[in-house]
């Protein structure tokens, strides 16, 4: 016989209450570390940190408790990987331009002709600070009090950071869109 | 030229970027790590002078909280005997370990005319071996597996990134039953003398949808034409 895992209140508490979010705390990490194997690892610990204080939910709602804690992992994870992260240290105003995306590179330049990729790729570009409340509020459809959760900032900074990561997506997506024009790759009547 | 408003481009965001789906796994690799970090806490500090007597105790008691636990959250929806709880857990946990240990499958092959042979000789019954593939779900293998001390056959399904576990026996007919563990779906029902558990990470109506379309292939197989 194999030995027998005991199975705990605990553990079937926590799970009934953060495994159907695994979804938009995957989706979170992905987005935030742009990378697959980097947001599950992110993910897997995220969830035993979450384990280890669970206590402290006390009937809160456990989806910006527990986004807010793979959001801290995935910090976590850019600090220790510095070299490789984005800005570590933010500037509001500064970092509320988005970088161009990554033009460089030809498979992206080639995948950001279709308007998925550039999309995509303009979200990617935003500092982690504005890339987080975009996919928060578009994707998780979080409402701003929730997304002030999250992020652990106050409400009014959460709005103007939408406010500004939207400002910056506009730009992004029409220097873009004007470049492929430009370079005769996009139909001018689309 | 124009830009788009916040609410143009909301859509397009909500329309066009990605939604990440959780890689295949991921799930079950959480899960075990909490079973992990639990097995850790309860049983990390033993007994100073830990006598095997005093182990068993401890084990018992253990057991018997977990059992009991087990008992309250799922007594709502289940009432069962003590029997069928533990052989779910057994079920569930043979799912976990067949995922962790990479040991899914003795004998890997899609073709059920080499699977359901590979059988005969190391179990005394026959278990029915079907593919289902045409109905999106893939036979990839068996293997044996012990539930409750009993030598049992274990196939195994793949329905996308799902891994579904089939565990067959020999058994008197039960009603059929559907439960979950430690966000793991179970089916189980009796058809033709036998046993079925289904486990796996799906949801439970997918796992259902699959219930059923194997007790209709079963049933087909079994009535003549």
């Amino acid at each position: 016989m194999h030995p027998r895992i005991p199975l705990t209140d605990s553990t079937q508490k926590f799970e009934a209450a953060t495994l159907p979010h695994l979804g938009a705390a995957y989706n979170l990490a992905r987005w935030l570390l742009r990378d697959d194997q980097h947001a599950h690892d992110a993910v897997q610990e995220a969830y035993l940190r979450a384990f280890r204080f669970f206590d402290g939910l006390r009937g809160a709602s456990a989806r910006p408790w527990l986004l807010g804690i793979v959001r801290n992992a995935c910090y976590d994870w850019m600090r220790q990987h510095a070299s490789l992260a984005d800005q570590l240290v933010f500037d509001e105003e500064r970092d509320s331009v988005a970088a161009s995306p990554a033009v460089a590179d030809p498979a992206a330049l080639w995948e950001q002709r279709a308007q998925r990729g550039r999309v995509n790729a303009a979200i990617e570009a935003l500092a982690p600070p504005f890339r987080e409340v975009i996919v928060l509020r578009e994707l998780e459809e979080m409402s701003y009090e929730e997304i002030a959760q999250v992020a652990g900032i106050p409400i009014g900074t959460v709005m103007s950071r939408l406010s500004r990561a939207r400002a910056a997506l506009r730009i992004a997506l029409h220097d873009e869109a004007a470049n492929s024009n430009l370079g005769g790759k996009r139909d001018v009547n689309a | 030229m124009s830009t788009p408003d916040d609410d143009t481009l909301s859509a397009l965001i909500r329309h066009e970027a990605t939604h990440h789906a959780p890689p295949a796994g991921l799930a079950e690799r959480i899960a075990a790590d909490l079973r992990a970090a639990t097995a850790r806490t309860v049983v990390a500090p033993p007994p100073v002078q830990a006598r095997p007597w005093r182990r068993w105790f401890d084990a018992a008691l253990v057991f018997g909280a977990g059992a009991a636990t087990a008992w309250v959250v799922l007594g709502s929806v289940v009432t069962l005997p003590g029997a069928t709880d533990r052989t779910v857990d057994e079920i569930a946990a043979s799912h976990v370990r067949s995922l962790m240990a990479a040991h899914l499958t003795d004998v890997a092959s899609t073709d059920r005319h080499t699977v359901k042979p590979w059988f005969a000789g190391k179990l005394d019954f026959s278990p029915p071996v079907h593919d289902l593939a045409a109905q999106g779900y893939a036979l990839s293998g068996g293997r044996l597996d012990v539930i409750r001390g009993r030598p049992v056959a274990a196939l195994v399904y793949r329905e996308r990134g799902h891994v579904i576990n089939l565990f067959v026996w020999p058994a008197p007919a039960h009603a059929a039953d559907a439960q979950t563990r430690q966000g793991f779906s179970l089916a189980g029902w009796t058809q033709g003398g036998m046993q079925f558990w289904a486990v796996s990470d799906a949801s439970p109506p997918d796992l259902q949808a699959f219930a059923q379309t194997l007790r209709a292939q079963i049933a087909t197989a079994a009535s003549p034409p």
